[in-house]
């Protein structure tokens, strides 16, 4: 077998694990903007604010430590215990779950019946907030973050490609995590959207607001409960990202990421993000690998994008999106 | 009348009491950001060290220092905000800690006579002080750091690379491309293949780069990386089980920050230096006794001894001694921008020097001058030691190739010169 051919099949699974990593992003914004048609611009941040509270927690920093240390002359730092990681996981969630109910109770109850851009603006807003909360809280340096997941080549992939085609092949043991996490979350998600009282409480105010109130569907607590859910895909990113690279600032940045995903897989469709995912992650890849070398490299940021765009031409809603209709 | 009296004698004091002028000295910091990670220590070391002259000898030559801080959160349209904003006070130097910023400042701090020194990045050219007369970037610069970096090669495969494959990993910018130039040329000389690997900003997902070095199989591979891209490229090599003590960054991706996340991993990786490391020199004891005891370290004082820091520190040590160097030439304490750019021109840095200001072997020996702005081109390799959990110094400074560095900055400065309109000279 040509040597390129083999490569390139290499290539593609990694490509394929790549996109999951991207799909686990672009999940939070499906959520949300799903149950009330919100684009939230707050994504990223929100994996970076998950994952710092996560390493937080589980090195018993004491938040807000750098400002209570101004204000009082003290110089506490730790409060000396270390946290298990799924102990803090759980306690992660929960302020995510207290993140939601101050987002709902502060910024979107006032902001019910206004323009979609307004409330788009609000995320920004939202996103800057949360940035430097983030930093006051935990700090700005970069944290390592362990939760006890493999990472490094799958030895047992990169014996048996051996054997098969006499070159390894290179697979992260992090990304067949993810990919079953991510798999794990996109069946437990649609099934609770599905075969749920909350989930279809859920899908019935994502079709129409009006029509969810009057039978009794408390709004609120659905936004809650989506921003609870989209806080909880934040910190599966975060943990999935913050392990490669370390908790820091950048983690904001995958949501550029997620982007191209969502304009490829529609902004409506949780399956649409994993196949999005999918998609992108294979085609930069491949494009990097095949036309990369000829035209210089660091073709993958942008070669997304335009990948989205060729779908966008003849699926303006996405491949999996939802068809609007306006009648006049 | 008592009160007259009063104010009578409070005129006459002022009128007779000398002037008490200020150092300004400007730092254009970033602690929130992107790059906050980096930006804190390194304006930590920077504030320190201003705060140890003040406190310990009551500044530069019997003047108090004046640290003004602006915050451009890396960002280079909010540097030159800080730029035009703190000009007016009387501001000495600029060092604006990026590459952009650095760039938008050439032309108006030339404009304004206000000297810049870009420390280890900025334009590599500017060391032709004719051409940028305002302009310094010793004691070395990217070129310098890329020659440095085979020349370490170099020794480590016994004086010859013909036939090696070397892999540079940067950072698709500006900043990321400085290096190639010098290593084509290089390449030339010593007969290595490059394989150019470019990264796309902020450098999270690296995957296609690390999979073309596992099946290339280069000899060595070099870093031009910032911010998560280095702690990222760390980690893939980690996976990938490249050899770390066969992968050697540039002095911006080796610090503790970039090595960190990625664990055990991250021993024996190498980083190329223009400073020492650690804190175990006398001016540390100082900063101790006289700045943090006192409560007066900058920011949380969590990160003394770090490498950042120290470079930091480092940038504050040269900037006052081209304060008391214009001092000197001039006679005068209360020193100009004019006057700094003077001392700055005639800076002179030797061992007793450093020695002196407790700093043994902290940095090399270097002098500037009017057609050399950028020091002798000198720079170490540090490695990292993961049990430690710190780098160390495995070489002595080394110089660039200076058969192939100066040609190259006499061509490019050359270039920028016809583009800027600009007469070559001495001041």
């Amino acid at each position: 077998m040509p040597d390129t051919l083999i490569f390139g099949m290499e290539v593609f699974l990694n490509g394929l694990m790549a996109g999951v990593l991207y799909a686990l992003v672009a999940l939070g914004f499906v959520l949300i903007y799903k149950a009330s048609g919100i684009f939230n611009y707050a994504q990223g941040v929100m994996a970076l604010f998950a994952a710092m509270t996560l390493v937080g927690i589980m090195e018993g920093q004491v938040p807000f430590a750098h400002l209570i240390n101004a204000i009082l002359g003290t110089e506490v730092h730790h409060f000396g215990w270390h946290i298990p990681a799924f102990l803090a996981i759980l306690l992660t969630m929960g302020v995510m779950v207290f993140l939601a109910w101050a987002v709902q109770r502060l910024i979107f109850r006032h902001l019910v019946n206004q323009e979609p851009i307004i409330l788009f603006m609000a995320t920004i807003g939202l996103a800057y907030f949360l940035e430097g909360l983030g930093d006051i809280m935990w700090g700005a340096d970069i944290k390592k973050l362990d939760v006890g997941l493999p990472q490094g080549i799958n030895t047992a992939i990169d014996e048996v490609t051996y054997g098969w085609f006499g070159y390894g092949f290179f697979i992260d043991n992090l990304d067949i995590v993810a990919t079953v996490i991510a798999a794990l979350l996109v069946v437990v998600l649609v099934m609770f959207s599905q075969y749920t009282k909350q989930g279809r409480a859920m899908r019935a105010v994502a079709d129409d607001h009006q029509a969810a109130l009057s039978v009794g569907v408390s709004l609120n607590f659905i936004w809650i409960m989506v921003w609870s859910v989209a806080g909880f895909v934040a910190l599966v990113a975060g943990i999935m990202w913050g392990t490669k690279s370390g908790v820091q600032f950048s983690l904001s940045l995958i949501a550029l990421k997620a982007l191209p995903v969502l304009m490829l897989g529609g902004f409506t469709s949780i399956p649409g993000a994993i196949v999005g995912g999918l998609i992108i992650g294979v085609g930069e890849k491949l494009f990097e690998f095949l036309v990369g070398p000829l035209i210089g490299g660091a073709t993958e940021n942008w070669f997304a994008y335009v990948l989205a765009l060729i779908f966008l031409v003849f699926r303006p809603q996405g491949l999996f999106g939802e068809k609007i209709i306006e009648r006049v | 009348m008592k009160t007259k009296l009063a104010m009578a004698t409070l005129a006459a004091m002022v009128a007779a009491a000398p002037a008490m002028a200020e150092l300004t000295f400007t730092a254009l910091s970033y602690r929130t950001g992107p790059y906050a990670a980096n930006g804190i220590p390194f304006a930590d070391g920077y504030e320190d060290y201003f705060t140890l002259l003040n406190e310990r000898d009551g500044g530069i030559g019997g003047e108090p220092i004046r640290l003004v801080e602006c915050e451009t959160g890396y960002n280079t349209e909010k540097g030159v905000e800080c730029y035009e904003s703190t000009k007016g006070e009387g501001a000495l130097v600029y060092q604006p800690l990026s590459t952009g910023i650095t760039y938008q400042l050439i032309p108006k701090a030339t404009a304004d006579g206000i000297p810049v020194h870009s420390m280890g990045y900025g334009r590599t050219s500017a060391k032709n002080g004719e051409v940028f007369q305002y302009i310094f970037n010793y004691p070395a610069n990217y070129w310098d750091g890329a020659s440095v970096a085979i020349k370490h090669l170099l020794d480590v495969n016994g004086g010859d690379l013909s036939g090696k494959k070397i892999a540079l990993v940067y950072h698709n910018s500006a900043y990321g491309k400085e290096p190639i130039r010098t290593l084509e040329v290089l390449a030339e000389k010593h007969g290595y293949e490059l394989t150019l690997l470019p990264v796309d900003h902020p450098g999270q997902e690296q995957k296609s780069q690390w999979l073309q070095i596992r099946r290339d199989r280069p000899d060595h591979v070099i870093m031009w990386g910032w911010g998560v891209m280095n702690q990222v490229a760390i980690q893939e090599a980690v996976n990938i089980r490249f050899p770390m003590e066969n992968f050697i960054g540039i002095w911006w991706s080796g610090s503790e920050n970039d090595v960190l996340p990625a664990g055990d991993g991250a021993d024996g990786y190498k980083a190329l230096t223009f400073h020492n490391l650690g804190s175990d020199y006398p001016l540390f004891d100082d900063i101790q006794t006289h700045v943090v005891d006192k409560g007066l370290a900058a920011g949380a004082g969590d990160q003394i001894g770090t490498v950042l820091y120290n470079r930091g520190l480092y940038a504050a040590m040269l900037a006052a001694e081209a304060a008391r160097t214009a001092q000197e030439i001039h006679g005068v304490s209360a020193i100009t921008a004019e006057q700094m750019r003077d001392g700055m021109e005639n800076l002179v840095m030797t061992e007793e020097k450093m020695a002196a200001l407790g700093l043994p072997n902290f940095g090399p020996e270097f002098s500037v001058s009017c057609q050399n702005h950028g020091g002798d081109g000198y720079a170490a390799v540090a490695q990292w030691d993961a049990d430690a959990g710190e780098f160390t110094l495995i070489t002595d400074y080394m110089q660039s190739d200076q058969d192939v560095i100066l040609p190259l900055v006499a061509e490019d400065s050359a270039a920028y010169a016809q583009e800027a309109g600009i007469t070559p000279g001495c001041k």
